[in-house]
């Protein structure tokens, strides 16, 4: 399934020779090396796999790194049961197509005590249906060392984590307590029922995400491609009506628009974004406009201190 | 607005084109660091519109910038952390320019925190040492730049910082320079660039100097944009250690690694170590499938074409290309654990992929990371730096750190608690390796003696140290030479400085 994209690297390897290897090569080598690295020190890994972008790339990178060989684990997906349905489609066809190891799990506790977001609000649905559920569905497997897709750019927090990021019995992340990691050395040594979640994307940024996409043309949700969906406007968020479990207001009516989604979870707590983005070269030049005319807003701030500090001098408040 | 972004293809292969930079930056408390770091995220636009308006407000509040926005506040939690006195740790950030991408590893300076610069640094290609103009190098200069040429950064930038509270005069920046040259120099590291910043301004950082004229160098930007860092790995031999063996099926069975130095193709020898066979390569296969040569960097699967026995923890490398297999070496350990080191204790080493018990068998002295003297210690405490010998429970493959980072560096993990404890880079091996054997010289003893016209004998002074035998051999010597009679003295303290550096007073050594 990576023929196309292979074909076409060669070419590239060809053309510019072995000299410089690009920001995207040596980003592939490094989450590659890290993903050998786990399956030859841990006893028992896997791959939290979220349907999302990140989880697309970093499943491809394990197809890599473990090629011609399958991956030497599965692939583990907490379902909250409040996916957006396109998510759980992608997910089994990509599950069937790759012949992955797929383990799926919910909270059944969660399910029974009828737990959701629009009962209970976003924390408890948070906690109960992803979080709890994360947490049994790692100690029923017994696993050491668990893959998550997460980048240092996406958070502050994030930025500080290491890539082998040490868990205690009870899940918990010390961060004034992190092992040192050195070089391309990492420690995987861990006491019985302690673990560790494993980021070998830690040094991608969204836009390489969305460069590597392009290159290797992986499939993704469709949802993250500009369509006509039906949503409705909350709190100033644009929430599009997934399945009918969605509770409409008196009055409010359901309104198709052109929008995507820059991320994916729960379709009730998740905001769609308009935009006309329909291919992945439109989405990373719609990542590159944002930004632009974010820098022209800031030129504007600029000016309004000045202005602020000049109505000041004049006597302002 | 939408004149500011190009067209995807050009878009695709500006990115194509553009390298990729790991640096460090260290600097202390008020040089300026986080002014500098906030400085380079806005000039290379890597902040995004919510993150300034936060600053903005914040710099407001907290900022020493009156209403202009306190640079220093994008640097997210570094304050607060300070604030509040936790850990400070090393956070990552990312951002581009035209040329190339980087990664910047921000690593708090003081010297509770040693052991997190070297994490930084340990990845790092190239650092950018921090000093405040009016202060000139001091003490964590030195040590930063210590630790900066223990962990094998080749390229170093002295930013010369706050230029502007000095109205940008040259004779300050030059002495400035100058002292920190003779320092790198004494510290071996190879290229040194000063350059003088104001960070607050922006002055010299993106900017070319407007202020300084007489500084006709590049601006710090220029400089990170285009220090030349690559090439050095990819000359030197073939090594890559074996991570995993993939066996999927009866017709595939491959070795899968990160190349740490040179470059492999097919049809190539190599050697696997430390089993000492030797193999041809008959496929390489890379991230997108068979290629024909690979280079450092990349992570392949070499397929031989004979079958030998190799598994996880050895290395295949240029054959003859003279890696190291042994079970002792000198090394340099920094101490990163709040236990101290423990002489005799055994810890688990982790090199490339190989994993072994070591024990640090003599610590040889330990080095004050502010003055750089060498001082006699017993163990060593967190962040503190020692010169050592290690014995591992077998024999391992690997080189100097300085010919190879990821065949040089490893770590030490408490077996009990299971912390990284130590950063370890080698400097040379210790024992020498089983495969070295006696060559029978035609020239002997007898012909020597022949030649010499005189006959071959040895003189062995004994006595207490202090009793006078360097001195009596001397004249002795010295009568001897009067005579005519060919001579070599070897004096104990005399080999001690060449031969057996390594070797100290206790039993063993002596
Ligand atoms: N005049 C001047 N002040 C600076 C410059 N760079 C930083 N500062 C100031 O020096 C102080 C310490 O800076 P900061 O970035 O917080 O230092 P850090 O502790 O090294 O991160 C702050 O008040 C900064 O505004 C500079 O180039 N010129």
């Amino acid at each position: 399934m990576i023929s196309d994209a292979e074909t076409r690297d060669r070419a590239d390897a060809a053309m510019h020779g072995s000299e410089a290897l690009t920001h995207l090569d040596r980003l592939e080598a490094e989450s590659i090396h890290i993903m050998r690295e786990v399956a030859a020190e841990f006893r028992n890994p896997v791959m939290l796999y979220s349907v999302g972008k990140d989880s697309a790339v970093m499943l491809r990178l394990a197809q890599k790194a473990f090629a011609p060989g399958q991956l030497p684990f599965p692939l583990l997906h907490v379902d909250t049961t409040w996916k957006f349905r396109e998510m759980i489609a992608y997910r089994d066809a990509m599950a069937e197509a790759l012949g992955l190891e797929l383990i799926v799990h919910t909270n059944s506790q969660g399910v029974a005590d009828g737990v959701g977001p629009f009962t209970h609000g976003s924390r408890v649905h948070t906690d109960i249906m992803k979080t709890e559920a994360l947490k049994q569905a790692l100690d029923a497997g017994r696993y050491d060392a668990a893959f998550g897709g997460a980048r240092r750019d996406e958070e502050k927090s994030r930025a500080k984590e290491r890539i082998f990021s040490f868990r205690s019995k009870h899940h918990r992340w010390d961060p004034k307590a992190q092992r040192p990691e050195l070089w391309n050395l990492y420690n995987a040594r861990v006491a019985p029922g302690e673990s560790v979640r494993v980021f070998p994307l830690s040094n991608w940024t969204e836009l390489d995400i969305w460069q590597y996409i392009l290159r290797e043309d992986i499939p993704l949700v469709p949802l993250y491609f500009a369509a006509e969906r039906p949503v409705v406007e909350r709190d100033g968020t644009t929430i599009m009506v997934d399945d009918d479990r969605m509770p409409l207001d008196e009055g409010e009516k359901p309104e198709q628009r052109m929008v995507r989604f820059r991320t994916l979870g729960c379709y009730p707590l998740t905001g769609a974004v308009a935009s006309s983005a329909a291919t992945v070269e439109d989405i990373i030049l719609e990542l590159l406009a944002d930004r632009s005319s974010e820098r022209q807003g800031r030129v504007i701030d600029a000016d309004q201190i000045g202005a602020m500090e000049k109505k000041k001098q004049e006597g302002y408040f | 607005m939408a004149s500011h972004v190009p067209d995807i293809a050009t878009f695709l292969t500006a990115q194509n084109a553009k390298g990729q930079l790991r640096f460090i930056t260290c600097g202390s408390v008020d040089d300026g660091k986080s002014t500098l770091i906030g400085r380079l995220l806005h000039d290379s636009q890597a902040v995004l519109d919510d993150q300034l308006a936060a600053a903005q407000s914040e710099s407001r509040k907290y900022g020493t910038q009156g209403d202009a926005v306190d640079l220093a506040l994008l640097v997210d939690g570094l304050q607060a952390e300070r604030e509040q006195g936790i850990t400070i740790d090393v956070a990552y950030r990312y951002f581009e320019t035209e040329r190339r991408k980087f990664i910047a590893a921000d690593t708090p300076g003081h010297e509770q925190y040693t052991r997190n610069m070297a994490t930084g640094a340990s990845n790092a290609e190239l650092a950018v040492i921090l000093v405040d103009a009016r202060h000139g190098l001091q003490t964590q200069t030195r040590r930063h730049s210590f630790i900066v040429s223990l962990f094998g950064i080749r390229h170093v930038v002295l930013a010369v910082n706050k230029m502007d509270l000095l109205n940008y005069d040259e004779a300050t920046f030059t002495a400035i320079a100058d002292d920190y040259r003779a320092f790198a120099r004494d510290l071996g590291i190879s290229d040194v660039h000063c350059v003088p910043i104001s960070a607050l301004t922006g002055e010299n950082v993106f900017t070319p100097a407007k202020f300084m004229a007489w500084y006709d160098g590049p601006s710090l930007m220029e400089l990170l944009e285009t220090v030349d860092v690559a090439a050095v790995a990819e000359e030197k031999p073939f090594r890559m250690p074996v991570q995993w063996v993939n066996r999927p099926n009866a017709e595939f069975r491959g070795f899968s690694g990160t190349i740490s130095s040179g470059e492999i193709a097919v049809g190539d020898a190599i050697e696997a170590l430390d089993s000492n066979r030797t193999a041809h390569v008959a496929r390489v296969v890379g991230p997108s499938g068979d290629q024909e040569r690979a280079v450092n960097g990349q992570a392949v699967t070499l397929v031989l074409d004979r079958n030998i026995d190799i598994s996880r923890g050895d290395v295949l490398a240029a054959p003859g290309s003279g890696m190291a297999v042994a079970d002792q070496f000198a090394a340099h350990i920094v101490w990163m654990s709040d236990t101290p080191m423990l002489p005799e204790r055994a810890y688990t080493l982790r090199l490339a992929s190989a994993s072994a018990t070591a024990q640090v068998t003599d610590l040889v002295h330990h080095v004050d990371v502010n003055t750089l003297d060498k001082l006699a210690a017993k163990t060593l405490q967190l962040n503190e730096v020692g010169y050592c010998k290690i014995a591992l429970d077998r024999a391992i493959a690997f080189d100097p750190y300085v010919d190879n980072r990821q065949t040089g560096g490893f770590i030490l993990i408490d077996k009990l608690t299971n912390h990284t404890v130590a950063a370890g880079t080698v400097d040379f091996a210790l024992r020498r390796a089983s495969n070295i054997v006696w060559h029978d010289m035609k020239i002997d003893k007898v012909a020597r003696a022949a030649a010499a016209g005189q006959k071959p004998c040895v003189l062995w002074f004994t006595g207490l140290s202090g009793s006078g035998k360097s001195t009596v051999a001397d004249r002795l010597e010295q009568k001897l030479h009067a005579a005519g009679r060919r001579t070599y003295l070897l004096d104990g303290d005399n080999v001690r400085h060449g031969l057996n550096k390594d070797l100290g007073f206790t039993d063993q050594d002596r």
